[in-house]
């Protein structure tokens, strides 16, 4: 039985299949890369996945359950999931944003039970940021709350972390520094799947890479396996050169495609 | 973890609150002593047991079911909207309140009864509320415009009203119902909209956790488990339920909603479900203030409670303005 399994999503928006005939099998310790070019339907995909948005045909199961069968509650506490660009809409202090992630765990009201207190410190630390934990969330820096997005998607534990461009707007080092932290979750064994722009990127750090056309599933399968100059001219309409293999691999762009 | 929600704010408000209640009784228009009216409470037949248990206590009453009904509907239209500008009127029930009250005093109804008044504007408040919940489930955008569409038709009927009136008199009794006020106000009264506001209120009190992962955004929210079509129907139904009962008895009352949140935050970290409670008891203190204040002025006319509120709101919503302009990005 495979942790997250797509079979068949469909979502069409004003007659156009945003999503067509989507179907694949996720397992633990993935680290999914999820590329395309813009308008591709890579957050319309992940946004299903999720259980945020119902297909118009087909379905998403976690665990062999169908996603719509679940409880909110009980789908909360076993994925997370970070939309693009996450800001915070008042100036509280970053640890009660993070312990917002442990919202499913929590009854109607009252504070944080005491047992969750050191569940917030680890998840703080984990993201280094013990020194910003009294902070009001809105006066951090791109990175800073990027990484506390990050700790608040984590707290919760889920066994699955999706993930919407978690590297936009960010700079090289903190771009790298997203990158190594959901890298090193899947190596414990969790399964991650992030739409990624940085083909660079996706090709040092994913495990599995899947690119979609127009809605299409394009290719699915291990990074070094998939990710060739042919499906970079198939996808994003662009002569690649891919130099390097895992960790040090790069992804050059040379020509706009005749198409373009 | 630290003070939860009955922390220190809460209790800094209680205690004004109930300040502000003890002088509501002891101060008045009819000049009695604290000593008579004291001793009235233990005799309700005398002058001063009238004025004490017939006129102060069910005002003093009423305005803390008001002022608890527009604090805490602000403060969780706040958290909804994550609009620091959102305020109960906002939904389009005070319009539609305002609107049944003034068609029961345009029919005359209000002298052959006289509950008719708060009773329709109830019914109005009701059918702001459906109008703006129909039109503007799904998403807190459409809501907030449903309300502005469902506010403006309720003042269009409000004028349409004004420029018919059947006399003067009727006209100047409109206008003055607007301008909102808890004088004259009797225990039937307070029995008339206590269960209404205390449904609404008990409502709205739930939302604490929805408000709180909404500071997140709405996707974040909804996948912590927030039902956010849910939360929206309850925080309709709940300022519906209290705010129309509120403005039905004692006419439009603004910016006490808007100010009580604004003044609660900043002691409670900002965030949404610990502003909540402060603000009810914030936005009772406030009216109660406010309504001694109008019984202290001493003018001609009586000065209206509502006016007094927009003539101390309207600053603060400049000191609002050039706040955000500050702390924009």
């Amino acid at each position: 039985m495979s942790r997250l399994s797509a079979a068949r999503i469909t979502v069409r928006r004003g007659g156009r299949a945003i999503v067509d005939d989507v179907s694949f099998d996720l397992e633990d310790g993935a680290f999914v890369a999820l590329v395309g070019a813009n308008g591709a339907g890579k957050s319309t995909l992940l946004s299903v996945l999720a259980g945020l948005m119902a297909a118009d045909g087909g379905a998403v199961s976690l665990d062999g359950q169908a996603l719509e069968g679940l409880d909110r509650r009980d789908l909360a506490r076993r994925r997370a999931y970070l939309p693009q660009n996450p800001r915070a809409e008042w100036p509280i202090a970053v640890e009660r944003l993070v312990a917002l992630g442990l919202t499913p765990y929590l009854p109607a009201f009252g504070g944080l039970p005491g047992g969750l207190e050191p569940r917030l410190t680890q998840a703080l630390e984990a993201c280094d940021l013990l020194d910003h934990r009294l902070q009001p969330a809105t006066t951090l820096s791109g990175g800073e709350l990027a990484r506390a997005m990050l700790a608040r998607a984590l707290i919760g534990d889920p066994q699955v972390l999706i993930a919407d461009e978690p590297t936009a707007g960010l700079d090289p080092k903190h771009a790298l520094d997203t990158m190594r932290r959901l890298k090193a979750l899947a190596g414990q064994g969790k399964l991650v799947v992030a739409a990624l722009h940085d083909l660079t990127l996706a090709a040092r750090y994913s495990t599995h890479l899947m690119a979609l056309e127009n809605g299409r599933l394009a290719a699915f399968g291990p990074t070094a396996g998939v990710l060739t100059p042919a499906l970079l001219k198939q996808v994003f309409d662009v002569e690649a050169r891919i130099v390097g293999e895992g960790p040090s691999a790069s992804v050059d762009y040379l020509a706009a495609g005749a198409g373009a | 973890m630290r003070p939860g929600p009955a922390g220190l704010p809460t209790i800094l408000a209680l205690l004004v609150l109930a300040a502000a209640a003890v002088a509501s009784v002891f101060v008045g228009r009819v000049s009695l002593s604290p000593a008579e009216l004291t001793q009235g409470m233990f005799h309700p037949q005398t002058m001063a047991g009238l004025v004490v248990t017939e006129l102060r206590i069910p005002r003093t009453v009423l305005a803390i079911l008001v002022g608890a009904s527009l604090g805490l509907s602000g403060a969780v239209l706040q958290g909804l909207l994550r609009n620091p500008l959102a305020e109960p009127g906002l939904l389009g029930v005070t319009n539609g309140a305002a609107l049944g009250a003034v068609v029961s005093i345009y029919f005359g109804l209000s002298h052959n009864f006289g509950l008719a008044t708060p009773l329709l504007g109830m019914a109005g408040a009701v059918a702001a509320g459906a109008l703006t919940y129909a039109l503007g489930r799904g998403s807190s955008l459409t809501l907030i415009l449903a309300g502005a569409a469902a506010s403006s038709l309720m003042a269009a009927f409000l004028a349409l009203a004004l420029n018919f009136a059947p006399s003067p008199y009727a006209a100047y009794e409109m206008n003055v119902w607007m301008l909102g006020s808890l004088a004259e106000r009797s225990w039937d009264h307070v029995l008339l909209a206590a269960p209404f506001v205390a449904a609404g209120l008990a409502v709205l009190a739930t939302m604490g956790r929805a408000v709180d992962a909404l500071a997140l955004g709405d996707l974040q929210a909804e996948s912590l488990g927030i039902r956010l079509d849910r939360t929206r129907v309850l925080a309709l139904l709940g300022v519906g339920l209290c705010v129309g009962a509120a403005t039905s008895v004692t006419g439009a009352v603004g910016f006490i909603g808007l100010v009580a949140p604004h003044l609660i935050r900043p002691f409670v970290g900002y965030q949404p479900s610990r502003t909540l409670l402060p603000s009810a008891l914030a936005g009772a203190a406030l009216l109660l203030l406010a309504d001694i204040g109008t019984r202290l002025i001493h003018t001609n006319t009586e000065l209206r409670l509502g006016v007094l509120t927009s003539l101390l709101g309207a600053p603060f919503f400049f000191w609002l303005v050039i706040r955000v302009r500050k702390t924009a990005p």
